[in-house]
């Protein structure tokens, strides 16, 4: 009896220790899920900044959760914030608010990954004319509005004053076109012992980051905004043959040797901020690290030179932005919108952008803003992203795969292992099926591109 | 007796649903991705082979498989070479060797990417620390990190780093060689190299065979190192590894279904590399008492 008194026990012992797991399970999801207590709102937002930057946002929300007692924003600093957002909406549990980069937009509402803000926009009275151009065009994919921004870029040509006046050029007078960038370049080039490059005026791979875009500044486009990717157009050939000019004269293997002495960019050791390349194409955010690193740069910014044969294409730049979004699947899209409204709002991005030390994509900006802003170059920088020449990368969702290959397209010219023609050709080869294919994929489903 | 069975199961399920849940499940899932088109953020759809085709035809799947084979086929052979000699170093009766053994294990406990950001000024073309050795000593120093011709070897060069682990297996390895053979082979008047070669290896082949598997899996999955210091597989794709090319289309550029077929062919060629290796080492691995 007593042995089978502990039989049946340890039978009931088995469904019993289920019973608890699952139990366990339930509720360790009702702790996680806390039941809406009483109280304001708690909007979740991810953002990917850190530092100074960091603060500017945080500022910005605590004065929203200031100012209001419905919505109260929680923000987390995320990093690798686009991975992150795409599987926590993969996995259906993601932030009421995500602050990606620009260039995400596109992909990223092709995927139905981000709510469409037009409603919001409608009910919140946020409109195109209140904004830069170019910065409220980067949110819209398909004619709808999938992003807002937050902190808005453009770039410009950043000239070291001293290495121009010591090259004997005129500090005041940057070079305008691309043919006087040369010349000047040319003049400010030197080479020290064993021939190693100890000075450069300017070098096309430097930072890197436009390595893409070249083709642009010389008038090119990257698709005809339909069905055609264009990377092989006369214009983008001809920008990198101009890139390639540079590792001829000045030798590849030299441009290499020299470019590998460089630091990071945040350091001392940069090579603008060292003092080792003296132009650069830089974006606003250039100014703070001049600040940090090498406050006694006497340094300049003007618009980016254009072929002077191409007049029409002067105060060329490239323009991104951060962005904020609503993923799919956000709990509280209505009480996120309401925050990132606020952010919207003068007060908000003046508050956010001059604690970034950038301009702001408004086009309503107030004159404290102005007068009380760091960057002496700032209303440059305003101005040139209102250009007809403002720059953003193609809205294609398989841009990140596009712009790889560019930037491999352009590594094989600057190493002298491809003519541009050929390395701009592979490119089309390439992204050209992967085009028709994805036009294909979306017509099938349904969505017209 | 039933009830036994049912405890034992009970006890051991914690294992069985993690392994189901986190390995067995995303395993067969991703056999079953690899044939669909999927961007992971809308269902996935059925294509059939058409994710296979179109690798066979990706220029840059075969660079990057072909820039995988290239590193593996430098890593292994000079990290199987360099451990073996540790080993075999660190196995003499020296004084104070437990201290050596400990020196030399002690870079693979370095984790990942700080070793990788280390070997990036390690390496640095001008002010670099390897090329500023080079130039002392006459010898040609090259730009390891923005050379396409020397991106892989710096690599390779750099994974040495983590020959400890291995070391350690080996030293084992060294452990169980019987005294008497060395002995008998000592009569036999057999000097060092022929005592190496004739006893020492055979005994270890099976950790060699083991730890070459081992190896063949790790230098095929090459991803932290080059993917911290060579952006992007740059300079010109040269050091674009078969792992990065499959994280950028599974998480950049959204082509999970991709990324997944990717990952099933990587998984047939380790299997036949590691068929192959058991089969060639049938004639020259022995086993103590087999």
């Amino acid at each position: 009896m007593g042995h089978n008194h502990g039989a049946m026990a340890r039978s009931l012992l088995t469904p019993l220790a289920v019973v608890v797991l699952v139990l366990a399970a339930w509720y360790s999801e009702m702790v996680v899920r806390v039941p809406e207590p009483p109280g304001p709102v708690v909007v979740t937002y991810w953002e990917k900044w850190t530092s100074f930057e960091g603060d500017a946002m945080r500022a910005v929300v605590d004065a929203f959760n200031r100012k209001q007692n419905k919505v109260f924003v929680k923000l987390l600093t995320i990093s690798g914030i686009e991975n992150k957002t795409l599987m926590a909406v993969a996995g259906g549990n993601p932030p009421d608010v995500a602050g990606l980069y620009g260039p995400n937009v596109a992909q990223y509402a092709d995927d139905r990954a981000v709510l469409p803000l037009d409603d919001f926009c409608a009910e919140y009275g946020i409109s195109a004319a209140q904004y830069i151009p170019c910065y409220w065009d980067i949110g819209v994919y398909r004619g709808r509005v999938y992003s807002l921004p937050t902190t808005p870029a453009s770039t410009a040509l950043h000239y070291n004053r001293t290495m121009l006046r010591e090259a004997g050029l005129d500090p005041d007078r940057p070079p305008r076109t691309i043919e006087e960038l040369d010349a000047y370049a040319d003049k400010i080039f030197q080479r020290g012992d064993r021939g190693r490059i100890v000075r450069a005026g300017f070098m096309p791979a430097e930072p890197g980051w436009w390595n893409w875009g070249w083709g642009c500044i010389f008038g090119g486009k990257l698709w005809d905004g339909k069905t055609k990717i264009t990377a092989n157009a006369p214009e983008n050939v001809r920008a990198f043959e101009w890139i390639q000019s540079y590792s001829r004269k000045y030798g590849a293997t030299d441009l290499q040797t020299f470019r590998s002495g460089f630091g990071n960019f945040s350091s001392p050791q940069n090579a603008f901020l060292s003092s080792q390349v003296a132009m650069e194409l830089q974006g606003v955010w250039m100014h703070n690290f001049i600040t940090m690193y090498a406050p006694g740069l006497d340094w300049g910014a003007s618009p980016f030179p254009h072929p002077s044969d191409r007049p029409d294409l002067a105060n060329s730049t490239f323009v991104d932005e951060d962005v904020l979004v609503i993923p799919r699947g956000a709990r509280h899209p209505k009480e996120a919108f309401a925050f990132i409204a606020f952010v919207q709002s003068q007060e908000g991005m003046e508050l956010l952008c001059m604690g970034q030390r950038k301009h702001s994509p408004l086009v309503k900006v107030s004159d404290r803003f102005w007068k009380t802003h760091p960057n002496p170059y700032v209303r440059l920088f305003a101005d040139l992203a209102y250009s007809p020449n403002a720059i953003a990368p193609p809205k294609l969702p398989l841009w990140p795969e596009y712009g790889a290959e560019l930037n491999n397209a352009f590594d094989q010219i600057a190493l002298l292992k491809k003519s541009p023609k050929e390395a701009l050709d592979a490119v089309q080869e390439r992204m050209q099926p992967k085009l028709d294919d994805y036009i294909r994929v979306a017509r099938l489903r349904g969505d017209e591109p | 007796m039933r009830s036994q069975t049912r405890t034992a199961l009970l006890f051991a399920s914690p294992w069985f649903i993690g392994f189901s849940l986190f390995l067995a499940y995303p395993v067969v899932a991703s056999l079953y991705y690899s044939m669909c088109d999927y961007s992971v953020l809308r269902p996935p759809v059925w294509v059939g082979m058409h994710n296979f085709r179109n690798l066979m035809k990706d220029e840059v799947f075969w660079i990057s498989l072909k820039n995988t084979a290239i590193y593996a086929g430098m890593a292994l052979p000079l990290g199987m070479a360099t451990a073996i000699a540790l080993a075999l170093l660190l196995n003499t009766k020296v004084r104070g060797m437990t201290i050596y053994r400990t020196i030399f294990f002690l870079p693979s406990l370095v984790p990942t990417i700080p070793l990788a950001v280390l070997w990036l000024w390690v390496f640095n073309g001008e002010h670099g620390i390897l090329n500023e050795v080079l130039r002392r000593v006459g010898l040609p120093a090259p730009n390891w990190l923005s050379d396409t011709a020397w991106s892989k070897p710096a690599l390779a060069l750099m994974a040495l780093w983590g020959a400890g682990n291995a070391m350690v297996i080996y030293l084992a390895g060294l452990q169980d060689v019987p005294t008497e053979m060395y002995e008998a082979a000592e009569l036999d008047g057999a000097g060092w190299w022929a005592r190496t070669r004739n006893v020492t290896l055979p005994f270890l082949s099976p950790v060699i065979l083991f730890n070459g598997i081992m190896g063949i899996i790790g230098t095929l999955q090459v991803f932290a190192e080059p993917y911290v210091m060579f952006p992007g597989g740059s300079p010109a794709r040269s050091t674009y590894f078969y792992t990065m090319y499959l994280f950028d289309n599974a998480f950049i550029y959204h082509k999970m279904g991709y990324a997944c077929a990717m990952g099933w062919i990587m998984f047939l060629i380790i299997l036949v590399l590691t068929l192959v290796a058991l089969r060639v080492s049938e004639k020259h691995v022995h086993y103590q008492g087999g």
